[in-house]
């Protein structure tokens, strides 16, 4: 496995959450904010195909699975002198863009050391914590009709 | 900012097109107007309100026609533009003028011999570089003759800032025909196109 430092790991959480968070929530974070950062698209929100590749039983041969349609953008934080700062990327499965571009937003807050704190508690985490309960929730309808199956012994 | 850092730092990146679209066919059209009218001074639509060490026409160029296909070669000058077409264009820098299917020149006086770039081959012709020179200034009616394919009688180009030493290595390309290198200059947002076709007499 490859070691990540603790910053990179901290970033791929948040993009995870915010990835798989629905686009009207993080628009809504987005308005909720009062301290709206100016931005500008570094890579306007562009739809692509990546393709995903899959081992089989997670130990076998890695084979190419298939594609499916991803959209990214990249924005830049604009300081008050116009300067760009910080460089957030939004990768999401589908073809919003105004997703990606969110994302990116978020990414590049969350690397500002001035907002981060603010933006992790009242969005990353609340995402977090709503996506671990609809994990879990899952997890137990799943377990309630789980089938244990074994070989009858034939009665010979 | 040690210890604070989240990866490559991208702050000093300029944008893309803004119109990634209608600017790259806009941009596209133009160079295919140019190409099809050599030594016709032709100016590039697109806005790239920045700068870099080469101008809007050469980096409109390379955003409509280089991608992850298209190693492209920078001159020392254009080094500083070689994070922006990785990141916008995605296409691979080339450590020798030979392996650069681009390459983009920012000081012509001190560019390499034209030989020194991919020429093709007889059966793949067009595995030959395509050469973005940006010159100090660009004018036509004047200067080198031009004749050849998409020229009715003669043109004339007035190019600034290529040796002279240029238009001799170019000539010296043509009995290689179809080998050989196409190459536009750029100027600001203007361009003219020289395809290997042209045949250039001082």
């Amino acid at each position: 496995m490859q070691k990540f430092d603790n910053n990179t790991v901290a970033r791929q959480r948040w993009l995870a959450v915010l990835a798989k968070a629905p686009a009207p929530r993080l628009q809504a974070a987005w308005d909720a904010l009062d301290d709206k950062p100016a931005y500008r698209l570094l890579r306007q929100g562009e739809t692509g195909l990546v393709m995903l590749r899959g081992r089989i039983g997670g130990t076998g041969r890695p084979f190419n699975f298939g594609e499916m349609t991803m959209t990214r953008a990249a924005v830049q934080l604009l300081d008050a002198t116009g300067g760009a700062r910080f460089t957030g990327f939004g990768h999401v499965a589908g073809r919003s863009t105004r997703h990606a571009e969110l994302i990116a937003v978020f990414d590049a807050m969350l690397q500002d050391p001035h907002r981060r704190d603010v933006i992790a508690a009242r969005v990353i985490e609340p995402l977090a914590a709503e996506q671990q309960a609809r994990k879990a929730n899952e997890a137990a309808k799943v377990t309630a009709s789980k089938v244990d199956f074994f070989t009858m012994v034939r009665g010979e | 900012m040690s210890g604070m850092s989240y990866g490559a730092d991208f702050g000093g990146l300029e944008p893309g097109f803004a119109d990634p679209v209608h600017d790259a066919q806009a941009s596209f059209r133009a160079v295919l107007d140019a190409m099809a009218h050599p030594g016709r001074v032709v100016t590039m639509p697109a806005r790239l309100p920045f700068s870099l060490p080469l101008g809007t026409a050469a980096v409109a160029v390379a955003l409509s026609l280089c991608d992850a296909d298209t190693p492209v070669w920078l001159d020392p000058a254009a080094a500083g533009a070689a994070s922006y077409l990785t990141f916008h264009c995605g296409a691979p820098l080339a450590a020798t003028p030979s392996e650069a299917s681009f390459a983009f020149v920012a000081d012509p006086a001190a560019m390499p011999a034209l030989y020194s770039f991919a020429l093709g081959s007889d059966e793949y012709p067009e595995r030959s570089a395509t050469l973005v020179i940006e010159v100090s200034s660009l004018a036509d009616g004047d200067g080198v003759r031009l004749r050849g394919p998409g020229i009715e009688d003669e043109a004339r180009l007035a190019v600034a800032g290529v040796p002279a030493r240029f238009w001799a290595e170019r000539a010296a390309l043509a009995e290689l025909f179809p080998r050989g290198l196409d190459m536009v200059f750029a100027c600001g947002d203007a361009l003219v196109a020289v395809p290997r076709s042209i045949q250039a007499v001082l």
